[in-house]
């Protein structure tokens, strides 16, 4: 008996570390390592030794890099007292609000692009002095709007889970509010904070859409460089001189992100306890920031989903939203079609990210400090890799047996996932080391085993995690364009996201007027989604005190 | 008290949905390798399944691929691969081990690299016969001419009148009466942005520099795409610049696609501003389907795929004796001598022109 539980233990074991290392290294390191090689072999190395000469190249880099500081400082600083609200006050609507900032997560670019700019036109920030279209400020402005929620969630689901009696103490002791907060919360907090930024700052780093439409034309980043040079100039070396400088930055730059982590994990004891009520100035003061940030643009977007006809003859309808169930010529299927086959994939990537994602981050917490480190570092990895590398390395190396996956429909959620483990792993991880190890020990003193401990003590703490890991992966598949046009697919596994992109590809009102309800129903069923997503995660957390 | 059933229950599902994702055998593409390879050179029997390579702007109307199928027999996979350029990249990089044994969409100004790269076998089309000479640009049918767009100057026609016309060249673009009033792609990263350039090239010759240089004094705007420039600036989208780079068929889809219903388009096309862009299909090398891949061509130039372009794609057919849908006949206003360059030349100077075309506009 006792050979063969060890036997399930050794094996599952093995499993934890096998199927993340085994996922990552089929669909991502072995690709892009093909399509790095193949570019190698045709003049990218000496690309790659000329370009710090050049002094385009030296602009391209500093601009990514600088653009990604601002905005995951900016993203960071706006998410702020949203987190604090969501994790430390008792309001009515709080999971509603709490699903609702996910939604910008799904909106293509080129649509928040467009209601950017009829934004910035409204409040005469288009032209003359203060100026925002086609500069630097509209892309911070699109980044916060994209990523708020990343900080907001993941510190704010840590936050809620902090113990805290240390700052009842620190206050009863004498510091004041503040002094509570620099010298007992946030130290406590940075590991959820360095996780969400180094997220935030990777999506900014490789970010695609944003730059080149509200930058402008004169603004580039390694990201559209690569793109511009592998796809339109067909200069693969090239392309891959810059993917090896991206990937090499986001590899060192993970790997600060992910020692701040560690250094400042600090064990706890979980508590649930009632949260006070949120004060009305509070609460109204926070709505309104996140009105202002997340609010306006979707505004925009369902002011013109619910409008026909433009200037002066335009009136309210629903008439675009009627249209989605019906095939455009255009479309080689209808809108709702397309959703339908964005929501299965969805399911199948937030799937496959909780279970990869899962199980790395307990590999991460638990495993040996080499593995550890190593899969701390490689599953953030295509968070930053540029959606060209990813997809042309799938083409040309899934392409023959027993990994002919080049046509499978199952390679878009696959991609997917790969995008969707960070997310997974950066709020999981951070909850998981913040278990505190009396908890783990005392469960063990009273004959549990490790096993054991590991589904009723660490699951348990860990669920809720989980779930708000798996809801992002869940939106990002929703929205996801770039590395999802790179992989062939038939007409009939059309996604909402390239049907966005097809309707808005052709002149007529009606098209355009069916894009932007589309837009909006992909909102409403993220929101709807992250709420369901969240609630289970919620029922499988910890009751009470433990 | 604890409850982590739900988690379990999803873990399950997960497990259960991830086995399914390995099995994935159900693909219609996965063709079993042909041993016969003598046979079929002796004997060409056409056997499908044939996977036609399109772009993403690619439409058929339902039950058009069936006609063929249920003429001769053979199944036709479709599938897409993003715009025109990562479809050309991406048969550049599986170049010899095809992801299908056809390709539909490659334009003239991406043909040469394509032709490069031997992507094609030589196919003469008993159906090119109803095609115009000026539309076969590759005299050796490595590729074989499908549809044509032209890409052209547009312009909103409720802010022009008598007293204020409308431009009508491209000289026009440059005067001072059109200050501040165009808004054109940026060549680097979109087509139609690309046509354009090209189509003051072919215009201007060596003059094309100067010509931007007048642009940029007359307040152009640039934008990276069609999307951003169509709906962000020019009138139609809510933006206030009233000339804009489109597309020939712009009108007609404004007809088409308008809500509510017009009678006639609001916006006109500059026909002598045009660039034409030639959308062509071949055979790929590597092709174990060739008979077959041969009869979808054909079908390609055939009246029924013909004449169901306009409508899904918002392009002309080829087929000099295709018909036309009535929007097509009563609203476009096709050039009579449009702007054409040596798909060889393009690939060879694409690269300094625009770089150059970035030094003049952005710097």
């Amino acid at each position: 008996m006792g050979t063969v539980r060890e036997l399930v233990r050794a094996s599952a074991r093995v499993l934890c570390v096998a199927i993340p290392a085994g996922f990552l290294a089929i669909f991502f390191l072995y690709p892009v390592g093909s399509i790095l090689v193949r570019g190698i072999g045709v003049g990218g190395f000496e690309r790659l030794v000329g370009l710090p000469g050049r002094g385009s190249f030296r602009g391209v880099v500093w601009f990514t890099l600088w653009q990604a500081v601002a905005s995951t400082a900016l993203a960071v600083l706006v998410a702020w007292p949203g987190a604090h609200l969501l994790a430390r006050r008792r309001f009515r609507g709080r999971a509603v609000l709490r699903a609702a900032t996910t939604v910008p997560f799904v909106l293509p670019t080129v649509v928040v692009g467009g209601a950017f700019l009829a934004l910035f036109e409204r409040f005469g920030l288009s032209d003359g002095h203060y100026r925002l279209t086609r500069t630097v400020g509209a892309i911070l402005a699109a980044h916060v709007f994209f990523n708020v929620a990343i900080v907001l969630r993941t510190v704010g689901t840590f936050w809620e889970g902090l113990d805290t009696r240390p700052e009842e103490q620190a206050r009863v002791l004498g510091a004041t509010p503040w002094q509570a907060f620099r010298w007992v919360t946030l130290p406590r907090l940075w590991p959820a904070v360095a996780a969400a930024a180094s997220i935030v700052f990777l999506f900014c780093f490789t970010s695609f859409g944003v730059i080149l439409i509200l930058g402008g034309p004169t603004r580039a980043t390694l990201e559209t460089e690569i793109w511009r040079h592998a796809v339109f100039r067909g200069d693969l070396a090239s392309a891959t001189a810059l993917a090896v400088v991206q990937l090499v930055a986001v590899l060192a730059m993970v790997v600060v992100a992910n020692a701040m982590q560690r250094r400042r994990a600090v064990g706890q004891v979980p508590v649930r306890r009632v949260l006070p009520r949120a004060s009305s100035r509070l609460l109204v003061g926070n709505l309104g920031l996140m009105a202002v940030v997340l609010g306006m643009p979707i505004a925009v977007l369902v002011e013109r989903s619910l409008t026909t006809g433009r200037g002066p003859d335009a009136a309210w309808s629903v008439r675009n939203y009627a249209a989605l169930a019906d095939r455009v010529d255009l479309l080689p299927i209808s809108a709702l079609a397309a959703l339908r086959n964005s929501l299965l994939f969805a399911v199948v990537a937030a799937g496959l990210a909780v279970l990869v994602g899962g199980l790395a981050s307990l590999v991460v917490v638990h495993g040996r400090r080499t593995t550890s480190r190593l899969f701390d570092l490689g599953l953030m990895l295509p968070l930053g890799a540029s959606a060209v590398t990813v997809g042309f390395g799938m083409l040309i190396a899934l392409d023959g047996p027993p990994l002919d996956l080049r046509s499978s429909r199952w390679l878009v959620p696959v991609a997917h996932a790969l995008i969707g483990v960070p997310f997974v792993m950066r709020t999981v991880v951070p909850t998981l080391r913040s278990i505190d190890h009396r908890l783990r020990e005392a469960a063990a003193v009273l004959g549990a085993s490790p096993a054991r401990v590991r589904r009723d003590v660490d699951l348990p703490i860990a669920a809720r995690a989980l779930a708000v890991g798996g809801a992002f992966a869940f939106a990002v598949s929703l929205g996801e364009f770039g590395a999802t046009s790179f992989l062939p697919r038939h007409p009939d596994r059309l996604t909402a996201p390239l049907a966005l992109f097809r309707l808005l590809g052709t002149p007529g009102e009606a098209l355009r007027g069916q894009a932007m309800a589309l837009s909006v129903v992909l909102m409403v069923l993220t929101a709807a989604s992250v709420l369901v997503i969240e609630g289970w995660g919620r029922r499988g957390s910890v009751r009470g005190d433990l | 008290m604890m409850d982590i059933r739900p988690p379990f229950r999803l873990a399950v599902a997960v497990v259960a949905l991830t086995a399914a994702a390995c099995g994935g055998a159900d693909e219609p593409t996965s063709v079993p390798l042909s041993s016969g390879g003598s046979a079929t050179v002796e004997a060409p029997s056409p056997t499908g399944p044939v996977t036609l390579i399109t772009h993403d702007s690619f439409g058929i109307s339902k039950g058009t691929l069936e006609e063929f199928t249920a003429d001769t027999g053979i199944e036709v996979v479709l599938q897409m691969a993003g715009d025109t350029g990562q479809m050309v990249s991406t048969a550049i990089l599986t170049a010899g081990d095809p992801l299908g044994d056809v390709m539909f969409g490659v334009d003239n100004t991406f043909l040469q690299r394509a032709l490069d790269a031997d992507l094609f076998e030589a196919y003469e089309s008993p159906a090119l016969v109803g095609v115009p000479e000026s539309l076969r640009l590759d005299p050796s049918h490595r590729v074989t001419p499908i549809d044509f767009g032209d890409v052209c100057v547009n312009y909103w026609i409720d802010r022009f009148d008598d007293e204020n016309p409308a431009p009508s060249t491209l000289a026009d673009l440059a005067d001072p009466a059109y200050a501040d009033q165009l808004v054109v792609q940026n060549p680097e990263t979109s087509s139609p942005g690309l046509a354009f350039l090209l189509a003051t090239i072919a215009e201007y010759g060596d003059g094309w520099e100067d010509y931007w240089a007048a642009l940029r004094r007359n307040g152009v705007v640039v934008t990276s795409g069609w999307e951003d420039a169509y709906y962000g600036e020019f009138v139609s989208g809510g933006g206030d610049r009233p000339i804009v780079v489109s597309y020939a068929s712009s009108p007609p889809a404004e007809v088409i696609y308008a809500d509510p219903p017009v009678d006639t388009p609001p916006t006109g096309v500059v026909t002598n501003t045009c660039f034409r862009q030639v959308e062509f299909a071949g055979i790929l090398a590597g092709t174990e389907h060739r008979a077959a891949a041969e009869l979808l061509v054909d079908f390609l130039l055939s009246p029924t795929f013909q004449e169901d372009i306009p409508l899904t794609m918002f392009v002309f057919p080829a087929l000099a004796s295709a018909a036309l849908p009535q929007a097509f006949v009563d609203f476009v206003q096709l050039p009579d001598d449009p702007h054409l360059l040596d798909p060889a030349e393009i690939e060879a100077n694409r690269n300094a022109w625009t770089e150059r075309w970035t030094e003049i506009v952005l710097r």
